[in-house]
Order: structure tokens, then C-alpha cells, then sequence
């Protein structure tokens, strides 16, 4: 018999309107686990945050934290569930007034904390989110990263069973992704489990121990990442791109792959084996190549197609 | 398993007690002691440089005014006894309204309030009382300055600090209301303009109400700085104000209502 999840979400469902956000939506967050909701924009990632919170009424289903006591039940356990929990929200709301070390403090103060508990963490979570040097800097002195990276400190200020995380990493730039990256991999090491919603397929892969990839509210697939693409996708891409390559989209050549895409100039082949494709093109200069193997972002164009999303 | 949730919870419920406002007035507590010069300058220098102004310079003009009841007494402590309601009024609807906005609205501070175990309405009682508490803190250092001015001496002037509280909490529970609705900053300035400035003018501030057209007299008895003024007036000459019981009842009741609609108003805006 498996452990009981921490963290279950049943058949959840809002609607604005004739507009149906969130679709039936299930699963559950083990303990341990970091737990993927990803998703195009205006997906339902963020309503399904915030119905999780209580911060949205959901219209239909169930949320409820098995936490080490009973069963706490959204929305009339709202404030206990919420006790139990970090969040980083996809705009960063610091206080602008106070230092980094402030902000730690006046947050923890929410959780009902005294001071004498949350002043011996502060300098833990400031070393945390690698920013000591920091501590009585001001808000407007801190990079993107950084104040992502207070952001998540703050988060963690309650010492939380859970961590829901709306797209921690969006808007930064690579070095401060890989840091926030690390910084979250170490806490699912100490065994933090974490809801992250993200659409940057490789912080999934990379994070996540199960993934669901959610579209127009609905549930289009779940699982591990590998297992994910290995069921779902051929092995091998083949990207061809260049003069005359959309042209090989409707050639015989398109019998040597079991699929194929095309997205604005390039041909997408998937396949079990590029070797025949690459051996056939050979003798065509004019076009360029790659071979790589496929990945969670064919997953997920192939679930969500390739149309462009506006923000909603 | 239930097929469905809870229906949404009615805006119109009443309030839960508790003290989970306590750490978000702390908050405000807090940067307002690293922003306290400023702050009280604002809400200190111009009701005092008003009352110099008008009182002294008025004053000599006017010398003394007639009360309803028949008493004279010096146009300087007539009217600083109803700029100190005023000023309670500026301050507490000032923050209520700016303030609470830039908090609610533009840095995002109520929604990362909210993501820890703290609910909207504890958020809107905070504002409340830490309004309040900042109108009251700005007219007791103006009632210490014109108490250092010698404009009074009665010890009843003591007794103007619960009235000032109530006035600051009946002008920040009105002006939350005006918050809840407000899209941008400019929807204050017709509050100021539209309701502030008039109520001013009306309430027995600067000259007695006597003076309004018997319309705007029987109107301006209910409103609810005039009550403070009628309050405040006779604690300054050492007296108990006549029909006590009646402009407390006034104030209680804007209170009240106001806080009341403002929380509706407030739940029904943050309902998704």
C-alpha cells in the first residue's frame, strides 16, 4: 500500500463565466516529492495555485493537507493548511521598505511566530539564498535574482511541510536560474515537497520527480519525466532546416520518420533511428541538420501544439 | 467523495474576531518608524501652520464667536478645536486611502500577507486600526502644541484622546470603502474633493454652523465630524458637551456601517 500523499487535489474545477479555467484536475503530492505543473500560458497553472491556497474558490472538488495530524480540508481549514505551507507567487511582492533581514522577520510575524523563534533563522535563510552579505540591504539594492531568491528565503521562513512555487525562475537570467535551481534541488534533498508550475521545459526535467502537463485546464498526461517521453515520443528529432527543406515535409523522405512537425523554416523528423534520414540528406549541403535526442519540450509542443499563447 | 465544494462564502458574513491583525499593524508599524519624520511632518506641519494662520490672524479680525448656546469664546480656540477633528480626519483618511491602496494594490503587500495564515478581513481590520492609530498619533502631537500654546487648560482635553480614536477610526472604516472601490489614485481626489472638503465647511470647523442656511444646518447634524466637533468644542472649554449620548451614537454607527461595508466591499473585491 502506498504512503499517503501529503498534499491531494481532487476533481478540481473553476469556471468564469462560460470559460472553464480548471477542468476535473487530480493528483497528489507525495512527501518528498517535487511535483511539475506545467502548462502554456493561461494554462490554469496559477488558478490551480491559488485554488490550492483557498485563495480561489473552486467551484467544484477537493483540496486536502495530510499533514502529520488530520486531514485538513480546504476551504474551512484555510489558515491551518496555509500554516503548513511556503509561497512564491509569480510577482515578487518583498517589502520594498525593509531590508532583506526585515522582510524575513515581519513575514515569519504572520505565522504567529515570535521573534526569539524567527531571529535565529534569519541568518540560516539569508546563507540559504546565498545572500549574507545582504542582510540590510534594501529591496531596490537586490538583482531579479535575488530578490527571487529572498522570495523563496521568505517562503521558507515557517519552516513549511510544502513549498508551492509559481514559476520561481521566469524573468531571470542563466546564472541565477542555475542558483535557484540548485537551492531547490538541495531543499527536495532534505526532503521539502515542492508544487512547482513552470513553462521551461528543462527546469521540469530537471527539478521535477513527477510532472503533469496541463492544457486549457485539462489533464493531458502524468508522470516521471523520462518515463513521460520515453512513452509518448520516438526516441530520436531530427531538425532540418535551411532553402528547400520544407519541401522534404511532403517527399518520400517522410516514410524514414514515424512523425513529423514543422514550425516556422525547420522540419521536425521523429524517429526511432535518425541514421537513414541524416545517411538520405547527406548529399544536400544547402540544408543544415541536427540530431539530438527527444526531450520534455517535443512532449510538451506535441500535447499543446505550437501555436502562440497570448498572456491571458 | 463529495462531488462538490462549498458554495462561496456570502460577502455580507460577519466578521471573525481574532488578533491575526496584530503582526500586519506591526508591519506598518514598522516602516513607519523609519519613515516617521516625513510623515509626521505632513501630517503635523500643515494643520499647525492652518491653525496659526487662521487663528491668530483670523482672529484678531474676528475676535470672539458665539457658540450655540450662547457662550462666547475666542475664535482660536473655536477653531482649534475643530481643526484637531479635522486634522484626525485628513490624517486617518489619508492613510486609508494612499497608503492602504499602494499596499493593497500596487506592491502587492495584502497578497503576500495572504499567502501566510492571515485572512483578508484580519488585513482590513489592520488598516483600520493603524489609520487610526496614525491619526491619533499626529493630533496628539498637535494637541500637545496647542496646549503649550496655553488654548486650554481644561483637564477634560484629556479626554480628547478616546474621541480622537473613534473619529480616526470612523474616517479610516469611510475611507476603506472608498479603497475597496478605487481603481487608481484618482478616484481619491474626488473623495477629497466631494466629500472631505465639503464635510469641513459643514461641520462647525472654521465658523459656527449657525451660520448655514437652515437646509445644510439640519443636514450637517448628522454628519459625522460635526458630531466630533460638538464633542470636542466644549472639552476645550472645560465642560461636558451637551447631547452627549447622541453624537457618540452618530459616530458609533458611521463606525460601524462604514467598517462594515468597507470589509464586504473589500471581500468582494479580492472574491475570484
Amino acid at each position: 500500500m502506498p504512503a499517503r500523499p501529503l498534499f491531494s487535489v481532487r476533481q478540481l474545477s473553476k469556471r468564469y463565466g462560460d470559460q472553464t479555467v480548471v477542468d476535473k484536475l487530480s493528483f497528489d503530492i507525495e512527501p518528498g516529492q517535487c511535483m511539475g505543473l506545467i502548462g502554456p500560458n493561461g494554462a490554469g497553472k496559477t488558478t490551480t495555485v491559488r485554488m490550492c491556497l483557498g485563495l480561489i474558490h473552486a467551484d467544484e472538488g477537493q483540496v486536502e493537507f495530510h499533514g502529520s495530524g488530520a486531514t485538513l480540508h480546504m476551504p474551512q481549514d484555510q489558515l491551518a493548511i496555509k500554516a503548513r505551507m511556503g509561497i512564491v507567487s509569480q510577482f515578487d511582492s518583498l517589502d520594498p521598505d525593509f531590508s532583506c533581514a526585515e522582510n524575513l522577520l515581519v513575514f515569519g510575524r504572520y505565522f504567529g511566530l515570535r521573534d526569539a523563534q524567527i531571529q535565529p533563522r534569519i541568518p540560516k535563510l539569508l546563507e540559504f539564498s546565498a545572500l549574507s552579505s545582504k542582510a540590510h540591504a534594501r529591496i531596490s539594492e537586490l538583482s531579479g535574482g535575488m530578490k527571487r531568491r529572498l522570495s523563496l528565503a521568505r517562503a521558507l521562513v515557517n519552516q513549511p511541510d510544502l513549498l508551492l512555487l509559481d514559476e520561481p525562475t521566469t524573468g531571470l537570467d542563466p546564472q541565477a536560474r542555475h542558483l535557484m535551481w540548485e537551492r531547490l534541488q538541495r531543499l527536495v534533498q532534505q526532503g521539502t515537497s515542492i508544487l512547482l508550475t513552470t513553462h521551461f521545459m528543462d527546469e521540469a526535467e530537471r527539478l521535477c520527480d513527477r510532472l503533469i502537463v496541463i492544457d486549457h485546464g485539462r489533464k493531458m498526461c502524468e508522470g516521471r519525466p523520462r518515463e513521460l517521453i520515453a512513452s509518448e515520443l520516438e526516441p530520436e528529432v531530427l531538425e532540418v532546416y535551411g532553402a528547400g527543406a520544407l519541401a522534404l515535409h511532403d517527399s518520400p523522405l517522410r516514410a524514414l520518420a514515424s512523425r513529423t512537425e514543422i514550425s516556422g523554416e525547420t522540419v521536425f523528423f521523429y524517429t526511432r533511428n535518425a541514421q537513414p534520414l541524416l545517411q538520405a540528406l547527406s548529399g544536400q549541403t544547402q540544408l543544415r541538420t541536427l540530431r539530438r535526442p527527444a526531450n520534455l519540450e517535443d512532449l510538451f509542443l506535441k500535447l499543446t501544439g505550437r501555436q502562440i499563447r497570448e498572456e491571458s | 467523495m463529495r462531488p462538490t465544494a462549498t458554495p462561496p462564502l456570502s460577502i455580507w458574513r460577519s466578521p471573525r474576531p481574532s488578533l491575526r491583525w496584530v503582526p500586519v499593524f506591526r508591519r506598518n508599524l514598522l516602516v513607519w518608524r523609519k519613515l516617521m519624520l516625513p510623515s509626521l511632518i505632513g501630517n503635523i506641519a500643515e494643520p499647525l501652520i492652518t491653525l496659526v494662520a487662521f487663528g491668530f490672524g483670523l482672529g484678531a479680525l474676528v475676535g470672539q464667536v458665539q457658540l450655540a448656546n450662547g457662550q462666547a469664546v475666542s475664535y482660536l480656540v473655536f477653531l482649534a478645536s475643530g481643526s484637531i477633528c479635522m486634522s484626525a480626519m485628513n490624517a486617518a483618511s489619508f492613510e486609508a486611502l494612499y497608503s492602504a491602496f499602494s499596499r493593497m494594490q500596487v506592491q502587492r503587500t495584502w497578497d503576500s500577507i495572504m499567502n501566510a495564515p492571515i485572512d483578508l478581513d484580519d488585513v482590513v481590520m489592520a488598516e483600520m486600526l493603524w489609520a487610526s492609530f496614525k491619526s491619533l498619533f499626529a493630533t496628539v502631537v498637535i494637541l500637545g502644541v496647542m496646549l503649550a500654546l496655553s488654548i486650554s487648560h481644561s483637564p477634560y482635553v484629556l479626554l480628547a484622546l478616546p474621541l480622537l480614536a473613534l473619529n480616526g477610526m470612523v474616517f479610516a472604516s469611510i475611507a476603506l470603502i472608498f479603497n475597496a472601490l478605487a481603481k487608481g489614485y484618482d478616484f481619491f481626489t474626488y473623495y477629497f474633493t466631494l466629500y472631505l472638503t465639503p464635510t469641513t465647511f459643514l461641520s462647525g470647523v472654521f465658523f459656527p454652523r449657525e451660520q448655514l442656511p437652515p437646509l445644510l444646518h439640519t443636514l450637517s447634524q448628522w454628519l459625522p465630524l460635526t458630531a466630533a466637533v460638538e464633542l470636542m468644542r466644549p472639552l476645550f472649554l472645560g465642560q461636558w458637551p451637551a447631547q452627549a449620548a447622541q453624537h457618540l451614537l452618530v459616530l458609533l454607527s458611521y463606525g460601524a456601517t462604514s467598517f462594515y461595508l468597507a470589509l464586504a466591499l473589500t471581500r468582494k473585491r479580492f472574491r475570484a
